[in-house]
């Protein structure tokens, strides 16, 4: 069906394990092959861990799902060596515009901060994202085993690994792991299979999302109409993404009849509505949804840790779901890691449930309140949401109270057991909790980033003066010195700025690039207790 | 500063007619969206949270909403 793209298919290889009938008890296996799981398959492997990847299928996501992917996510991915590629071959774009009706109600530009390295947000087709993924994995075939068409169908855990029944073209055969981190979708088998809870509250409402291919001279800007003339009582959206394809998405109501209007001859018409009668434009893709908001009761079960939207599946306003999968997995490996050598307690993986179950209520109820303003639950609320929208016309009071998605930015674990609250002012947002705010540096000569500058490890970033110590350790734990002014330099000032150093600061920075810490001196006694609480020993 | 319930309106039989006559004649509909706008507009002159969490405490029925 599609006209741009042609999926690639893996090819099913049966592994020696199933082959021979033997066990090997596997250190980590990753459920699903989606953005999640490689995500995961490429963070462990970047950190040395061996990997077994299980997909049950053998290509990328069917048609088109995840769109927008945000700065956050895109810093990750940088990390493991794919944002380049799905920058170019991604759409950026600033400027939103927003309907009311027949009128423009108003128009935004996001005008995208200085002195980061990676944009506000791109927008791209997921298949394209799990392509480059896939790709990436493959280089890494020394330590990452990806494997097609290999479906679970039961497990059981045990004390210390689970062990897995897993079905191949060959047959059923039994694979053990230590870990596993079950990135298998809004529907886990692996959540049914642990007894999980996932609950929330699911809207009454059906999408229907059409990916059209048009060369048409629509500029590059995402537009959201409330209650427009060509589709009343209802909303729309109309989205730029890579190959001159459009994503459409047309607020259908509960009483639609998803197989009646999916069909072409159904869509064609409200497409032509929206577009004009002389806009040309083939239809590439079109299916119809609804969702939920609800999330996992823990992200942990034992040896089994859930990631994406195995733990939490949100609306798709504000570009919520696939973005803070991928901050799981930031927050998951470097833990994970710790624990398999033996430098953290098990328990520190509770830390993994309580700081993202933190950022999952946190994206739920930011993708509640959208939905919430998008389709109003009541006469009363319709009411406001309208008044609201004719004020933006206006007033630009009104405008901050419009809500067709408030566009995804990283949760700061500011509650968390790991941080070591400040004892020191700043003036800096950068509190523990929140992660790294990018910055220009120059190394070597060279102009650079701060965020590729800091390490997979723990990292003290120092402004000012510090004794002459290359690192403060913890037992097998350390924290690598970098100093400004030595291992590179703010020529800009822009870091400096961002992070309040110009007096002096050490802040301790945890592999995922979050701050667990921050002082305006440099005490080492300070440093190894701040470790000691952000790898829970203590 | 907290929610002002002392008296504040200098000439209150002005403001109650001025208020009452514009919504006269008008149906139903757009007297409920006149004063949704009024209610925008006035909250966020206030734009204070606290000053408008406590309002709308005092006119929310028990058991409604956020307590």
């Amino acid at each position: 069906m599609l006209n741009t793209y042609t999926w690639p298919e893996y090819s099913y290889v049966q592994s020696e394990d199933q082959k021979n009938a033997t066990i090997t008890r596997r250190p980590v296996i990753v459920i699903g092959a989606g953005l999640i799981g490689l995500s995961a398959a490429l963070d462990l492997a970047r950190h040395g861990i061996p990997v077994v990847v299980l997909d049950d299928n053998n290509t990328v996501s069917i048609g088109s799902r995840a769109v927008c992917y945000a700065k956050r996510p895109l810093e990750i991915w940088d990390r493991l060596g794919i944002a380049d590629k799905m920058i170019e071959k991604g759409i950026s774009w600033n400027v939103g515009k927003v309907f009311f009706k027949e009128d423009l109600a108003y128009e935004f530009d996001l005008l995208p901060e200085e002195g980061h390295k990676m944009p506000a947000m791109i927008n791209l087709q997921q298949y394209y994202c799990e392509e480059f993924l896939v790709d990436e994995v493959l280089k890494h075939n020394d330590l990452i085993d990806l494997r097609w068409k290999h479906k679970l169908i039961s497990l059981t855990q045990h004390e210390e690994h689970t062990s897995l029944q897993v079905e191949t073209p060959d047959g059923v055969f039994t694979m053990e792991c230590d870990w596993m981190i079950a990135c298998d979708g809004a529907n886990s088998m692996v959540r049914d299979m642990v007894k999980a809870a996932f609950t929330g509250q699911f809207f009454q409402d059906r999408f229907l999302i059409a990916d059209v291919v048009m060369k048409a001279d629509f500029p590059t800007e995402r537009w959201f109409w409330f209650d427009p003339i060509f589709h009343k009582n209802q909303s729309a959206l109309l989205h730029k993404q890579s190959d001159d394809v459009w994503r459409l998405d047309f607020q259908m109501g509960w009483d639609a009849d998803p197989k009646e209007v999916t069909k072409p001859e159904n869509v064609i018409p409200m497409i032509k509505a929206m577009l004009g009668d002389d806009t040309d434009f083939e239809l590439e893709w079109v299916s119809i949804y609804q969702f939920a908001c609800r999330r996992i009761d823990n992200f942990r079960y034992g040896r089994i840790l859930f990631a994406g939207d195995a733990a939490h599946q949100v609306s798709p306003f504000g570009a919520r779901g696939a973005n803070t999968g991928i901050q799981d997995i930031d927050n998951l490996t470097w833990k994970l890691k710790l624990v398999m050598e033996g430098k953290a307690p098990e328990s520190f993986l509770d830390s993994y449930n309580e700081e993202r179950a933190f950022a999952a209520d946190d994206n739920l109820l930011n993708s509640t309140r959208s939905t919430d303003f998008i389709t109003p639950k009541s006469k009363g609320s319709r009411i406001f949401r309208d008044a609201v929208l004719e004020l933006s016309k206006k007033y630009e009071f009104a405008r901050p109270l419009v809500n067709s998605g408030r566009l995804s930015v990283p949760t700061p674990y500011i509650h968390s057991s790991l941080n070591t609250p400040d004892e020191d002012l700043f003036e800096s947002s950068m509190k523990p909790g929140t992660n790294c705010i990018d910055a220009p540096i120059v190394a070597a000569g060279a102009e650079g980033w701060l965020l590729n500058a800091l390490g997979d490890g723990f990292t003290l970033l120092v402004f000012g003066d510090a004794p002459n110590v290359t690192a403060v350790k913890l037992g097998d734990i350390s924290a690598q010195v970098m100093t400004v002014g030595v291992q590179f330099e703010d020529k800009a000032g822009i870091m400096t700025t961002r992070y309040d150093g110009a007096e002096g600061a050490v802040y301790l920075i945890r592999p995922d690039h979050h701050v667990a810490a921050r002082w305006r001196i440099f005490d080492q006694e300070k440093i190894v207790a701040a470790l000691a609480r952000a790898t829970g020993q203590n | 500063m907290a929610l002002n319930l002392k008296r504040n309106i200098a000439r209150p039989d002005d403001f109650y007619q001025e208020l009452i006559d514009m919504q006269r004649d008008m149906n139903e509909a757009d007297v409920q969206a006149m004063n949704a706008k009024l209610i925008l507009i006035l909250s966020n002159h206030i734009g204070d949270q606290e000053i408008l969490s406590e309002a709308m405490s005092l006119v929310r029925p028990a058991g409604h909403g956020r307590t």
